[in-house]
């Protein structure tokens, strides 16, 4: 049974939300944070470990430089301050996907901390999220429940563990307790998991990939009354691991804690599960402060030293951040709002860059990848990109365009063959014998020949009326199957008929 | 006896070098021996016959053939050599004294594993230690206890009983042991053996089962301190997998074990390492000592370490709280033990629960409960924060001491071996035996036990134990190799030959 909310409006009637994010990040590095064997996803179970990450009696971890370096880059994009030497710890708890019943984690020394990220809404306006924190840790194994029917543990006949995730190298990103986003706290959740995910992919260090888990969000909120300072309690949604669902989440938990607090009650501090089926969260497992993990500082590692000039040189090589790259390119390009913000959402922004590199203006540029390819895509189900158009293609394609020996219509058909594999843009048309028919010759004797077929629509021209035009033109298209400059051809039947247009 | 048992790894070194002798008749003469005595003292928990054999004659036959090959060849080659069960060993049982792990092979070499088959020393098995490294009598160990060769009614000392009584009757020339907070020396004191804790850091810990990761140490136990410097310039150095080791070239040790000298070094007598509770005749055998060494040159001064006081409370609480983490990979899940609880669900909470229930010792669940309620919420601070306080204090205690003196001086134990179940019911009593040797492991430095000679009151062992400052290893077998040709030459040979004769053989004399 799912729990009683209030609307979305009258819970912003009555309450102000506080949010809070943990968003963790898996990194791409080759091995794992404190083992040699490979950070791979997808392989069989239980094939990329040693006896490190399986904890063997007598191992011993060795920190990961390429995930440390990582780590330090994340916190720079996040305008983290950078710790010179910080330690990991233990947090000690018995579950078996922990091999050595407790996790190796940064604790009270993260890497990275006091950053702050602007966050941008569609319409423009800005919230600046505060991050408190960023700190390397160690991802646990994956469990999978057999013989029950939901697959949870619960009902469970026995379970099954994968160690091949164990010891993925785990960047955790906790912002401060965000206030004031008010009616558009769902969307800004959205938007700053959004942007974690988009800096993490630019910086490289992450597939980034929220359906693989590679970046997993668990969404804390609670409500006070209006107007209040003091924060009420929270509840913790955990792996809310798509961006819709993160909205939707952040949604659902305002109103269920509205309609508790409105009907006198008292939010329970506890972690919950979200249902993206129901849109409905359910409750976990009570969550309090004084949840006892032992945390003691790992004795097996030495501090992790980040010096000043490591730190500088990887500031240095730190690409343009994704918010000021789309700035500058937006202004550059000329777009407007809507255009640009298109352009974003289908995810096109290098590919129109790299057009633009190779020749196109950028109107051309937005007119091919957003009028052709993005919807090729969206039928083929992949991303623009990986349809195999590249920037060289679309120039080609377009010059021919602009030079006339295409239509548009000729062309959609040459982009098609392009991607079909059977060329450059010149070889599908002269393969698919696609020629404009620009011999005035050839096209008078068809217009002749339509204008005799529908001889009450010349009548209709000749009288003014020179929207009627275009069922002329029409026919002259259909004799020439197309391959007729339509420009061309209604400067020509209005010649003929002595009109002017 | 057989004089291929009674020689040290140097002699024997040297006559396989010269082809007096080969390395399989070395071996099969210290497999012999095992089969004479060890039912009695019962340091082995596993002899390992056919590859110790294997790897003798893989060496004799590298020696026949000349050339580079034998050119290569480690000097310690050929030499076997007895591993402490704590250290993982590909084709040998690993337990760690527990039930817990009874029957499990290791997939992986410790790093001082492979050195040891890189250099070719036959491994003749491995020695039995109190759970987990978890006592300082080897009565914990779940396979039972081990016995002094000097009485087989009394402990040889704990965790590395095993280690050192292997050592003390002549079934091993050499092993490896690990220290804690006096597991090596501590032993070597009661069984008249030498044992060295290195600096810590100084070899490589990666396949040593972790007891408690900041104070554990690898080290060699050996009837002379050659042998030990040896061993230890074998085992030591740099490792890419022990992120604490140290990138530190410890190869002086040989030459300064070689070299032994006294002359003009400063020895700190540490005042708060003796008195109350220390036995008189380990402390008449100490102050023995400190007459030869001023006779030999060196000038014998007091040093105070106030916070020694705390040392063993500090100890107590950091040790238990690494258990307490360390030992929780063992819950029957992955490896090892597994019990199903006798009724109700099976859930993994309960089966991880009966498997430690019954996998774990007293010794051991004592260990981990004091640890777990250490480190909790609302303790942390008031346990494990001031217990690392107090190390800091004593790492100043040394640092004080160390500015005016090059080595530091001490009885190893405060008492020579006790009774079997003499205190096996009275922890804390227990705990007392490693009151001198604990501040080693707080502090990270370096601590050799050489045999001081017998106690007057009870004709047993006594051990004399060199502090000296971290990274300075070489101090102690400098020194410790000086005192030791003092000692002997006193003695009219090595302590050992003191010892009663055992096996067969077993007639209650002295030989």
């Amino acid at each position: 049974m799912s729990d009683p909310t209030l609307s979305f409006d009258e819970a912003m009637e009555q309450f102000d939300p506080v949010l809070g994010f943990e968003v963790h990040v898996e990194l791409n590095t080759k091995t794992k944070m404190f083992s040699s064997a490979p950070n791979a996803f997808g392989d069989d179970p239980n094939t990329n470990v040693n006896e490190v990450d399986l904890g063997l009696p007598g191992v011993l971890p060795v920190v990961n430089k390429a995930a440390v370096e990582s780590s330090i880059k994340i916190g720079l994009a996040l305008n983290c301050e950078i710790a010179e030497s910080c330690r990991f710890a233990r947090k000690n708890y018995f579950y078996p996907d922990t091999p050595k019943n407790f996790q190796t984690s940064q604790y009270d020394e993260p890497i990275a901390h006091d950053g702050w990220i602007d966050i941008e809404l569609e319409d423009g306006e800005v919230f600046r999220v505060e991050i408190e924190r960023a700190h390397m840790e160690e991802d646990a194994g994956k469990l999978t429940h057999m013989g029950g029917a939901t697959g949870r543990i619960q009902g469970a006949e026995y379970s099954l563990v994968d160690y091949n995730r164990a010891g993925v190298p785990l960047v955790e990103i906790v912002t401060k307790p965000i206030v004031g986003a008010g009616r558009r706290a769902p969307e800004l959740a959205r938007a700053y998991v959004s942007a974690i995910r988009e800096i993490v992919k630019n910086l490289g260090v992450s597939d980034a990939r929220m359906e693989r888990g590679n970046v997993r969000c668990d969404a804390n909120v609670s409500l006070m009354p209006k107007g209040a300072t003091k924060f009420g309690i929270r509840s913790e949604t955990k792996n809310v691991n798509s961006l819709r669902s993160v909205e939707h989440a952040v949604r659902h938990e305002i109103q269920r804690h509205a309609a508790v607090l409105a009907g006198g009650g008292t939010v329970t501090q506890e972690t919950r599960h979200w249902h993206e089926d129901t849109r409905t969260t359910t409750a976990g497992r009570p969550k309090s402060d004084a949840d006892d993990y032992r945390y003691f500082p790992e004795p097996d590692l030495v501090p992790v030293v980040a010096t000043r000039e490591w730190v500088e040189s990887i500031r240095a090589q730190l690409p343009e951040p994704p918010a000021e790259r789309r700035k500058r390119l937006k202004a550059a390009w000329g777009y407007s709002d809507p255009e640009f913000r298109d352009v974003v959402n289908a995810g096109v922004v290098d590919a129109i860059e790299e057009t633009i590199s190779a020749g196109a203006t950028p109107a051309a540029a937005r007119k091919w990848w957003m009028g052709e390819i993005v919807g090729r895509a969206k039928v083929a189900d992949v991303e623009p990109a990986e349809l195999g158009v590249t920037p060289e293609a679309i120039v080609e394609l377009n010059g021919l365009v602009e030079g006339g020996k295409l239509n548009n219509k000729m062309a959609a058909q040459v982009l098609d063959g392009v991607i079909a594999g059977e060329g450059t843009p010149t070889q599908v048309m002269e393969a698919r014998g696609l020629v404009l028919v620009s011999d005035d010759g050839a096209l008078l004797e068809a217009i002749d020949s339509a204008l005799a077929a529908q001889p009450e629509v010349a009548e209709k021209i000749r009288g003014g009326k020179v929207q009627a035009v275009g069922a002329i033109v029409g026919g002259v298209m259909k004799a020439t199957r197309g391959q007729a400059d339509a420009g061309r051809v209604r400067e020509l039947i209005l010649e003929k008929l002595g009109v002017n247009a | 006896m057989n004089e291929l048992i009674t020689s040290t790894a140097n002699e024997l070194a040297e006559k396989l070098s010269a082809k007096e002798v080969s390395s399989e008749e070395v071996t099969q003469a210290h497999l012999d021996r095992i089969s004479e005595v060890d039912e009695q003292v019962h340091a082995f928990l596993h002899v390992n016959t056919e590859e110790a054999l294997a790897v003798a004659r893989e060496v004799d036959s590298i020696r026949a053939a000349g050339g580079d090959d034998a050119a290569a060849l480690h000097p310690l080659a050929g030499v076997p050599i007895a591993i402490k069960d704590l250290i993982v060993t590909v084709g040998q049982p690993t337990t760690a004294g527990s039930r817990m792990l009874e029957g499990w092979m290791s997939p992986y070499d410790a790093t001082v594993i492979k050195k040891i088959r890189a250099a070719k020393l036959p491994m003749l098995g491995k020695t039995n230690l109190d759970e987990f490294a978890m006592g300082s009598s080897t009565e914990h160990s779940a396979f039972g206890p081990t016995r002094n060769p000097w009485d087989l009614e009394r402990i040889p000392g704990g965790s590395g009983g095993g280690s050192a009584a292997a050592v003390a009757a002549f079934e091993a020339p050499l092993a490896l042991g690990t220290d804690t907070g006096g597991s090596i020396r501590q032993p070597g004191a009661v069984t008249g053996t030498v044992g060295v804790k290195p600096t810590y850091g100084a070899v490589s810990r990666y396949g040593a089962i972790a007891m408690a990761s900041s104070l554990d140490q690898i080290g060699p136990v050996s009837r002379s301190v050659l042998d030990a410097a040896l061993l230890q310039e074998l085992v030591g150095g740099h490792d890419p997998f022990d992120s604490t080791s140290l990138t530190d070239s410890f190869d002086t040790l040989v030459s300064a074990a070689r070299n032994g000298s006294v002359e003009g070094l400063r020895i700190g007598v540490v005042k708060e390492l003796g008195g109350e509770g220390f036995q008189p005749g380990v402390e008449a055998r100490f102050r023995d000592a400190l007459e030869m060494l001023r006779g030999a040159g060196a000038e014998v001064v007091e040093v105070s370490c106030p916070n020694f006081r705390y040392a063993l409370g500090a100890y107590y609480l950091i040790m238990p709280s690494e258990v307490s983490s360390n030992l929780a990979k063992f819950d029957g899940v992955r490896y090892g033990l597994r019990v199903l609880p006798k009724e109700g669900p099976l859930t993994i909470e309960r089966v991880m629960g009966a498997t430690r229930a019954a996998g774990f010792g007293e010794e051991a669940k004592r260990r981990i409960i004091l640890g777990t309620y250490a480190l909790s919420a609302g303790y942390y601070d008031a346990y494990y924060g001031s217990a690392q306080k107090v190390r800091t204090l004593i790492q100043r205690d040394f640092d004080a001491a160390f500015a005016k003196a090059d080595v530091l001086i001490s009885p190893t134990a405060p008492t020579t071996a006790f009774r079997l179940g003499e205190k096996l019911d009275d922890p804390l009593a227990m705990y007392l035996n490693d009151v001198a040797t604990i501040p080693a492991n707080l502090a990270g430095v370096p601590g050799l036990s050489l045999p001081g000679g017998l106690a007057d009151e009870d004709g047993l062992p006594v051990g004399i134990q060199l502090l000296a400052p971290a990274r300075e290893d070489a101090r102690l077998y400098k020194v410790g190799a000086a005192l030791e040709s003092l000692l002997e030459a006193q003695w009219g040979g090595p302590l050992l030959s003191k010892a009663p004769v055992l096996g067969a053989a077993k007639t209650g004399e002295v030989n």
